[in-house]
């Protein structure tokens, strides 16, 4: 008896701290992907503790119901509404983040000082009620199909509802008519000549790809980059790389350094090395480009990065 | 041990929770405190049935559990059908009854 009382408290004091950790992070961190982490986390926490405390019908449940269903719709949900959907932080009422904190430090406060001190004496436990049936499980089957029949199922209506009025609220139905094809296409020609805007398709990313494709920009012919070659999302993230530089430079640096063995070749076998693409036509239209600094042994010809085939500069 | 612990704990994470709502202005983050809230609540009762040797508190620990999965479903739905019209998962957009 006194060795479980221990490892109860034992179970306490490792995951009460985590649980209080977790859930300040999940009202402070800034993504609502982290938040609903934390808030698993702190579910599981509080799963473990029902465990503590005899109830492992609970402590099952909890996980299920709470940390496998109910945030993994959350996370759904999320989902649907979308991530990069930024929340700001503006006030709408003056001070209301400084009212709040104290709102919730002061409910604190009372909640402790009212019932913190409830329980009196030591915990009676639950060995006895738990083993009268058979076991924590068939104890709470026992009572919840006789003493709490009718509220188990006022509860079956409730979930029956609530699955319907979900299904009822997320359905939509098409206002309009389905546009056609012809029109989408008519509609798109219009914008082009009213707006200028570009008809076809997007570029595609990833020109310069070294690991994810995804986040490397496709160049325009004049060096810079395509800024609708890379998702939004990516951007809004700071995750895409917009520096035409940075996407050049290890194609460069490989193309150096075979320019270099070449040179070193043909200083004894006297072999012509030709470039890749002659420097003119591509110097003209993009001056941000880096000037390869290798390029020098090769007399007049240097080396710009491979932009777009541009065929008329290739002269051999 | 001290039982009292698990009320304290339970009084500060609803307290977390109420912080959330008040807070924050993201609809689902809003949804989340009120979990934790409720999951505060559900503690109080595990602690208390474990402290007076009666079933009676968890069974209310597993209604309350339907009845926030019920909530989650349905105010998840009102969530996403509003995003849908107003393309916003602000809690403070939604201000069509004050004008």
């Amino acid at each position: 008896m006194i060795a479980m009382a221990i490892g109860v408290q034992v179970t306490f004091w490792i995951v009460a701290p985590c649980c209080v950790l977790l859930g300040l992070g999940m009202v402070l961190l800034r993504r609502m992907v982290h938040s609903a982490l934390c808030l698993a986390g702190l579910m599981i926490g509080l799963g473990i503790l029902y465990a503590s405390l005899d109830a492992p019908f609970l402590f099952v449940a909890q996980m299920i119901v709470y940390t496998g269903s109910i945030m993994m719709v959350f996370v759904f949900a999320m989902m649907l509404i979308g991530i990069d959907n930024a929340e700001q932080m503006k006030d709408a009422i003056k001070g209301h983040l400084v009212l709040a904190i104290i709102a919730a430090v002061g409910v604190a406060a009372l909640l402790i000082a009212a019932i913190g001190h409830a329980f009196v004496g030591d915990p009676a436990g639950l060995d006895s009620v738990n083993s009268a049936s058979g076991g924590n499980a068939q104890s709470l089957a026992v009572l919840l199909f006789s003493h709490y029949v009718l509220a188990f199922e006022a509860t079956a209506a409730l979930v029956i509802t609530a699955a319907l009025g979900a299904m009822v609220l997320a359905h939509r139905e098409r206002l309009g008519r389905k546009r056609t094809q012809t029109e989408h296409a008519a509609e798109q020609m219009r914008a082009y000549a009213t707006a200028g805007v570009h008809p076809g398709p997007r570029p595609g990313p990833g020109v310069y790809a070294r690991h994810n494709s995804v986040d490397y920009p496709a160049l325009l012919p004049d060096g810079t980059v395509a800024p609708t070659s890379v998702s939004a999302t990516l951007d809004e993230r700071g995750q895409s790389v917009l520096d035409p530089q940075q996407l050049a430079r290890p194609v460069i640096e490989a193309h150096n350094e075979i320019v270099g063995a070449h040179a070193e070749v043909s200083g004894q076998a006297v072999i012509p090395v030709q470039p890749l693409i002659a420097p003119e036509p591509i110097e003209r239209s993009a001056p941000a480009l880096p000037a390869p600094p290798a390029a020098d042994e090769l007399g007049e010809q240097a080396f710009e990065e491979p932009a777009p085939r541009t065929s008329e500069g290739d002269e051999q | 041990m001290n039982p009292n612990d698990y009320l304290i704990l339970s009084a500060i994470l609803f307290a977390i929770g109420l912080a959330g709502v008040l807070v924050r202005r993201n609809a689902l983050i809003v949804f989340m405190s009120i979990e934790l809230m409720l999951n505060a609540a559900n503690l109080v009762l595990v602690s208390s049935a474990y402290q007076h040797g009666d079933l009676g508190g968890q069974v209310a620990t597993f209604f309350v559990m339907v009845v926030a999965a019920a909530e989650v479903v349905v105010g998840l739905a009102i969530v996403i059908t509003i995003f849908r019209s107003r393309h916003t998962g602000s809690v403070d957009e939604a201000k069509l009854l004050s004008r």
